[in-house]
């Protein structure tokens, strides 16, 4: 039924054990042992402060610019473990796109922005004017925003609106073919419209990515995720498919959470 | 009835009444805080109008705008003719300034992206301690470094008869300017919105990447002020670089010549004129010029840090 992958079990894409995370004294995750599955979208749900952004951002590893986060266990991606002592963090961070909360383009140009991560992770080669071209088409192309942006690529980034800055966003990732693409709160930030937009969007990529995707939301975790996530209080509480968690949740935590109890 | 409330009434209107202890001493500070506000510009419009006026009668009298700005003699004592030429002074300003410029410019923004970028926590809040500390340095203590420190060592190391020239003076002026240069670039590289850093930082970008490609091009505006106020202190700063140039009249033609600067003439001969000659009128003129330049280079530094906001 799915011919990209594998068995189960080599379709993972992302794979924690006995993960513990601390930021100083204080600890933020719980022994979190996750599988999560190659090419879909799986989208983590939970109350604020529950550990659903440490968790993302510790997949590509840029917690660590904080300079204060200690790690217990293992986070496998695509069967290695990133944070084995030989691991070179370029690399991970080039197989992990992140999009933020925030639309953060560089200010920079639109086409130097979609340019920025493929440049990086190809210094050594020149890349012709032609071939930066056709990077810039197919990665705009791919994230709707093309037709709108074609003719103003050597304008500044940060003067799209939101949404476009979003999209933007998503496009700068896709030159260097990663194969997971972490997105935390990605619409938190734009207005229903943009929302719509880029979920859209985000549906579109399913298939081609492994796409997790951190949300307080939680009808946009039900519409746009195949598998979902609870988590509380630095634990996962629930792990399992999209509709069945938001019909029969396992848990009393999950479905007082889903009905809109607490959080 | 009616009188009960004619009471309430009365009794309303003094709840409101807003003429209360508090009303006079917020007014009070209004005024004193307008009269604060405005007085610094008082004061510099002040200022230029007192040397315009001393300068003025040498302007319109004697002033020669060829033999000022392209002669290099400043004879102001002679017997027989006196002169009033500049260019040497300018060039002795000039060389010193520029010197100091190429030893300020790398190390206050090597500093700079140093303690904002590289730095953190307590070496961070060191660092910026001690670089405003040196900043505080007064001027008279650097020009005796130049003095009695820097003078044998250059006259040892590079085996020249005289130590004090534009050499010391540019090393003098640069390690006095970097301070305030460093200070004023960091506060531009950390005005850089933290999600530009993360943002690269998440794409794989290296440490110096982030700062090469996305930090330092966001910030050159605030960059370029930084120096252009450095080079403004450089050009105004007068008592250092009076003891440290050697002072005497000549356009130098390697560092190891001594000069003299437009700050220090004005110093060391504005006591020795008297009130209302040439003499003390043409120093009065090289105000007007040292005011004008400083006033443009800060204008400009001003009008470029601003850019960077707007943008």
């Amino acid at each position: 039924m799915n011919n990209t992958t594998g068995s189960q079990d080599a379709g993972l894409a992302i794979h924690t054990e006995k993960l513990n995370l601390w930021y100083g004294t204080f600890q933020a995750l719980f022994d979190v042992d996750l599988k999560i599955k190659q090419g879909i979208i799986t989208s983590m749900i939970g109350p604020s402060g529950c550990g659903k952004s440490t968790f993302l951002r510790s997949v590509n590893r840029i917690n660590e610019r904080l300079g204060y986060v200690r790690i217990t266990g293992a986070i496998d991606v695509m069967g290695e473990n990133i944070y084995a002592p030989g691991v070179e963090l370029v690399q991970v961070r080039k197989q992990i796109g992140m999009v933020f909360q925030r639309p953060n383009p560089l200010p920079i140009s639109i086409r130097e922005n979609v340019l920025f991560g493929h440049r990086i992770h190809n210094a050594a080669t020149k890349t012709s004017k032609s071939e930066a071209d056709d990077i810039v088409e197919g990665a705009l192309k791919t994230v709707l925003l093309w037709d709108k942006v074609k003719d103003r690529l050597d304008t500044k980034a940060t003067g799209l609106s939101l949404e476009e800055q979003q999209k933007l966003c998503i496009a700068r990732l896709l030159p260097v073919k990663p194969g997971v693409l972490l997105m935390d709160e990605p619409c938190s930030a734009l207005d229903p419209k943009g929302t719509e937009a880029v979920e859209e969007l985000i549906w579109e990529l399913r298939g081609q990515y492994t796409i997790l995707i951190v949300t307080h939301n939680m009808a946009q975790a039900r519409r746009a995720s195949e598998e979902c996530i609870f988590m509380l209080m630095g634990k996962v509480v629930e792990h399992s498919d999209t509709g069945k968690m938001f019909v029969t949740p396992e848990n009393k935590e999950t479905s007082d959470y889903i009905e809109g109890r607490y959080g | 009835m009616s009188e009960k409330m004619a009471q309430t009434a009365a009794g309303a209107g003094s709840d409101f009444d807003r003429l209360t202890l508090d009303w006079y001493i917020d007014k009070l500070v209004q005024a004193l805080v307008f009269i604060g506000g405005i007085s610094a510009i008082v004061f510099i419009i002040g200022i230029f109008v007192f040397i315009s006026r001393e300068g003025f009668g040498f302007l319109l009298g004697e002033f020669n705008f060829k033999e000022f700005f392209f002669s290099p003699n400043w004879r102001p004592t002679s017997e027989t003719k006196e002169t009033f030429g500049i260019l040497a002074l300018v060039a002795g300003t000039a060389s010193v300034t520029g010197l100091a410029m190429l030893i300020a410019i790398p190390f206050s923004l090597g500093a700079a992206i140093f303690i904002a970028e590289f730095a953190s926590g307590k070496t961070r809040e060191f660092l910026k301690i001690t670089v405003e500390l040196l900043a505080a340095i007064p001027s008279v203590v650097w020009g005796f470094i130049g003095l009695a420190i820097m003078n044998p060592i250059i006259i040892e190391t590079f085996d020249v008869p005289v130590g004090l020239n534009v050499l010391n003076a540019g090393v003098i002026l640069g390690l006095m300017a970097a301070p305030i240069m460093t200070s004023i670039a960091e506060d531009a590289l950390n005005a850089v919105p933290d999600p530009y850093r993360e943002a690269a930082e998440a794409m794989g970008a290296t440490r110096w990447q982030v700062i090469y490609k996305v930090v330092l091009p966001a910030a050159k505006n605030g960059l370029l002020g930084a120096v252009l106020l450095g080079v403004g202190r450089g050009f105004g700063e007068t008592m250092a670089v009076l003891m440290a140039t050697g002072h005497s009249i000549n356009i130098p033609t390697s560092v190891f010549d001594s000069v003299r600067a437009l700050t220090a003439t004005i110093a060391a001969e504005l006591g020795e004129t008297a009130a209302g000659s040439p003499h003390y009128q043409a120093l009065f003129t090289i105000g007007i010029f040292l005011f004008v330049i400083t006033f443009i280079i800060n204008l400009a530094a001003d009008l470029v840090v601003r850019g960077v906001k707007k943008g």
